[in-house]
């Protein structure tokens, strides 16, 4: 067979990101020299990026089975049973070079991108989620890279309205030159009607439907797969261009497509656009494809096989349908003001043949390039043991609300209102706990249930102690759901870290993947989806390790949740679990002593397990009037938050005994939730029979104070107009 | 009650308008596709939030063009009801049944929060369910909800009491504080020549269920069943 331009050179293939080996492979695999677009295919498919090669080995060990479970990782989305013939369909995903380059382009294309993933699936997508890391905010880009972010997940998620209902967002230099944004979408779906992008039977035509080709991100899978230097501005044509009017459209058609009985597989065209969603079709079908790249519909003249294969245009789908439903398939389409393009069709030769201009372009065995993508076992070394600080060590603040107050406006702990008010969060009329809580709820609409969602990580406890920060991601996430009442249910994960061809960058991937592991374990937590950022450096300065976590959970009743706001004066507040004033590694230590330091708090997941059970089951028998996981700052932080939510009441701690005040008001002790309730003593008696710590700490008061010792008072007015102040201030330049 | 909503490419909160219809009136409304000239015999015709055509061009401009909204001048001309919310406000600027226009925010940013109104007439279909000088919090979810008109616009509409509705602070009191939006006099929704079409930026549709934290949109839906059916 003759094939175009087939005159590629080694240095041609290095610059595709290819290795020396993994060239010989693909000679051997073609048992001849690739054409240009042959070599495009290859190294899109074995980038880091779309093959996983560092990551695939232990990303295997993590738990991905539980009777929840309909569809684990390998798919477009993570598909969970929630009861009534319904399933939720869900994941995250990266979009962290893109968005350093271009960000408001960057954030909404990532947005785009994870909602295609779930409707794919024949899911209506129900929320949005997103998990943000900027730099220091006095680096001069991050200003900059803040508003055209938050610009960008707003401009994508409002226009096609879904609405965007909880995230996190840090700050630290380590992320300076690497951004991460992480989006995440939860969808709902006729459990027995979920799609799968295997194709079957040989002879059908295959189908493109959305949006026109154009050069917009070619090779952006390959450059999310190296690190950046001082050029990375120049990367800036790899990032697509997003268009959610057109995806909403495509939504709305491909949901109403999927209601007929018509689709026999879909893929959308994500990274590597029409490269991978036909290799995914194909592959997974046991068959080849045949495509006419004459028929793909295209916006700009004159594009080569290697630009429409490589393009990374947006709002794009690829499907096999049954031949019969062709017609009324068009018609939805067309209706829709889309294209709806035959671009192939399937064979029996298990090869993905692209022609274009009547000559063969590419003649690719699929099962080979699939098969043998690279898999590394890269060397790692793990991460030195910090040491532990002792709390009597670190010197008491001049007064402990003085400190307080400068936790509540540091950068991690400041309000995200300027943020999140920025996104639609209540179009769908069915978001029962707005952003600023533990966890978001969203009614399941005509059924009694909600779903509680949420993103965690806490880089700093990952960089300190890898198999701990792993860990402690995974039971955050589980015990910021389970303080909404919620069951947790499962779990997507975004493991964003540093250049894996470096032995301890690799350590922190084996560390975290081995601390998420037990936590999903033990906390029947498994994980159905995920999606792996590696290369995030620049100048060889790596990111924090990063494993995010976007859980999901259920709440039977959607009537039986709790939220974080104090609810009426004379509330006992009872703290839930142990607390030994652990300081390694907190904000308090960061932000007051200006100390990176120590062990992070140990993660203990039996007694994770049974704090939660506790909590989850006060809440569902109402004996609960608010309800906040202890995370960052602590005790002190967790009952300002409670105040600010409320309206206008506030609390009086009792004195701590047992330790230096600072360490256990601000302490970061895990498996802990603050509640407050009318009736202390039979939660204290029920938490004494179930073997679990408890302790009334202080009441909620009505007078506008927060008090945390003795004659040691802050007016809520003074807490929030620091806490709401700094991130506005702070955008405003000022 | 009888209803239907106009339904243009782009638009997203017509589910959670048809929700809010059906609680109250008990009637699913009639769902109609924007290119549909021909709209069933109704009481009330809803032009409803969203994207129309993703606000590319100008918010709502497209989509005054579209034939359903033909029918909908028409049956406005007739003395039909119709309720435009947001994106359907815009449209209804756009089209000419309301005077002025929406512009972006002053703030240059979307905005999605619960919002201080007060009740400046309770002379209308949509209206007389209130208490005149009553605050209410409804939510919004918009890029371009700066309500603009000359002044003269501004004054006759206020002289002929066609301002049904305007964004205050927690006193209740029109303040630059209490304008989210930089609107023209503080403005939230006026009401036509007629007084039986209202435009309206927030979303009463989102404010009808106990559960979603607010029902202060209810009294807009109710007067409106009790008047049309």
């Amino acid at each position: 067979m003759s094939i175009a331009n087939a005159t590629i050179s080694l240095e041609q293939a290095t610059e595709h990101g290819l290795s020396e080996q993994e060239y010989a492979n693909i000679l051997e695999i073609l048992e001849r020299e690739p054409s240009l677009t042959e070599l495009g295919i290859f190294s899109s498919m074995w980038s880091e990026h779309c093959s996983y090669k560092s990551s695939k080995k232990w990303l295997k060990t993590l738990p991905t089975e539980g009777p929840q479970v309909i569809q684990g990782p390998g798919e477009n989305a993570g598909v969970i049973d929630i009861g009534d013939g319904q399933a939720a369909v869900f994941k995250i995903e990266s979009h962290n070079h893109p968005s350093f380059i271009e960000p408001y382009q960057g954030a909404a294309t990532g947005v785009g991108g994870i909602l295609r993933d779930v409707f794919t699936m024949g899911a209506r997508p129900i929320a949005n989620l997103n998990a943000l890391r900027f730099g220091d905010p006095a680096h001069p880009k991050t200003r900059h890279l803040v508003s055209g972010v938050v610009a960008g997940i707003g401009g994508y998620g409002n226009c096609i309205g879904v609405p965007t209902v909880a995230g996190e967002v840090n700050f630290h230099r380590a992320y300076n030159g690497n951004i991460l944004v992480n989006a995440m979408t939860v969808g709902l779906a006729p459990a027995d009607r979920i799609f799968y992008s295997a194709a079957a039977g040989a002879g059908n035509p295959v189908i493109y439907v959305g949006a026109k080709t154009g050069r917009d991100g070619i090779h952006g899978a390959t450059m999310a797969s190296a690190e950046f230097n001082e050029d990375a501005e120049e990367k800036r044509p790899t990032v697509q261009v997003g268009d959610p009017f057109t995806e909403k459209l495509l939504l709305e058609a491909c949901l109403e497509l999927m209601a007929e009985d018509a689709i026999i597989a879909i893929q959308d065209m994500g990274a590597a656009g029409l490269t991978s969603s036909s290799v995914e079709m194909a592959g997974k079908g046991g068959l080849g494809m045949e495509l006419d790249l004459d028929a793909v519909p295209v916006r700009e003249e004159a594009m080569t096989a290697y630009e429409i294969m490589l393009s990374e245009s947006q709002e794009r789908m690829l499907m096999v349908l049954k031949p019969e439903a062709e017609a009324k398939a068009r018609a939805i389409f067309e209706r829709w003001g889309l294209d709806f393009a035959i671009i192939g069709r399937l064979t029996t030769t298990g090869r993905l043949v692209i022609k274009k201009d009547g000559t063969v372009q590419a003649d690719i065995p699929i099962d080979p390039m699939v098969d043998q993508s690279p898999e590394y076992d890269r060397p790692w070394e793990a991460t030195p043991a910090p040491s532990v600080i002792n709390a009597a060590d670190v010197p008491a603040p001049a007064s402990l609300t003085g400190a307080l107050a400068t936790l509540m406006a540091s950068p991690d702990l400041a309000s995200r209102r300027w943020i999140w008010e920025q996104f639609d969060h209540l179009v769908m009329n069915d978001t029962i706990v707005r952003p600023g809580g533990d966890a978001a709820v969203v009614r399941v609409r005509d059924t009694a249930k909600a779903l509680a969602m949420t993103v965690d990580c806490t880089p700093r406890y990952c960089a300190a102690h890898p198999e701990t920060g792993g860990a402690q991601a995974v039971a955050e996430a589980w015990r910021n759901l389970t303080a909404t009442g919620a069951t947790p249910l499962a779990l997507t994960n975004n493991m964003n870290f540093g250049n894996p061809e470096r032995p301890r960058i690799m350590g922190q991937f084996v560390g975290c993947i081995a601390g998420m592991r037990a936590a999903a374990k033990q906390l029947e937590f498994p994980v159905v989806s995920g999606n792996v950022s590696l290369y995030n450096e620049t100048d060889g300065e790596a990111i924090l390790p990063t494993p995010v976590i976007g859980g999901v959970g259920i709440l039977p009743d959607a009537s039986k949740y709790a939220t974080i706001a104090f609810k009426q004066a004379g509330d006992a507040v009872i703290v839930i679990g142990e607390t030994s004033g652990w300081l390694g590694q907190s904000i308090y230590l960061r932000e007051i002593e200006g100390r990176e330091e120590g062990a992070p708090p140990p993660v203990d997941l039996a007694i994770e397990k049974a704090n939660g059970a506790f909590v989850r089951a006060l809440i569902q028998d109402g004996r609960v009037s608010a309800c906040h996981d202890l995370s960052d700052g602590g005790i002190a932080v967790a009952v300002a938050e409670m105040a600010l939510a409320s309206r206008g009441l506030g609390a009086a701690l009792d004195e701590p005994g047992g330790g230096p005040a600072h360490a256990l008001l601000f302490g970061e002790d895990q498996a802990r939730y603050l509640i407050t309730t009318s009736d202390a003593d039979t939660v204290l008696a029920g938490a004494r029979a179930a073997g679990v710590p408890a302790s009334v700490i202080g009441q909620v008061t009505g007078d506008g104070q927060l008090t945390l010792g003795p004659g040691d008072s802050i007016s809520l007015d003074m807490l929030r107009s620091r806490h709401e102040g700094w991130l506005p201030e702070y955008m405003r330049g000022a | 009650m009888k209803s239907a909503i106009i339904v243009f490419p782009g638009t997203n909160r017509e589910r959670d308008m048809a929700l809010a219809l059906k609680r109250i009136s008990g009637r699913d409304p009639a769902m109609i596709w924007y290119t549909d000239t021909a709209i069933p015999d109704v009481d009330l015709i809803v032009v409803p939030g969203g994207f129309a055509y993703g606000d590319y061009l100008r918010a709502g401009a497209m989509a005054a063009r579209a034939p359903a909204m033909r029918t909908v001048v028409e049956r406005a001309g007739a003395g039909a009801a119709v309720l435009g919310v947001c994106n359907g406000f815009q449209v209804l600027t756009e089209i000419g049944l309301l005077p002025g226009a929406l512009m972006r925010n002053a703030g240059l940013k979307f905005i999605c929060r619960n919002l201080d109104l007060r009740v400046e007439t309770t002379g209308s279909l949509f209206t007389s369910g209130y208490a005149k000088g009553q605050c209410l919090s409804i939510p919004v979810a918009h890029n371009d909800g700066n309500y603009f008109a000359d002044d003269a616009t501004l004054d006759r509409l206020e002289g002929e009491d066609r301002v049904a509705f305007r964004y205050v602070d927690a006193e209740g009191e029109t303040s630059e504080a209490g304008n989210p939006n930089g609107s023209a006099r503080s403005i939230a929704g006026v009401l036509s020549e007629n007084r039986r079409v209202l435009g309206f930026m927030p979303h009463p549709e989102n404010a009808t269920d106990p559960a979603l934290g607010g029902i202060d949109g209810q009294p807009m839906f109710k007067a409106l069943v009790e008047a049309l059916s």
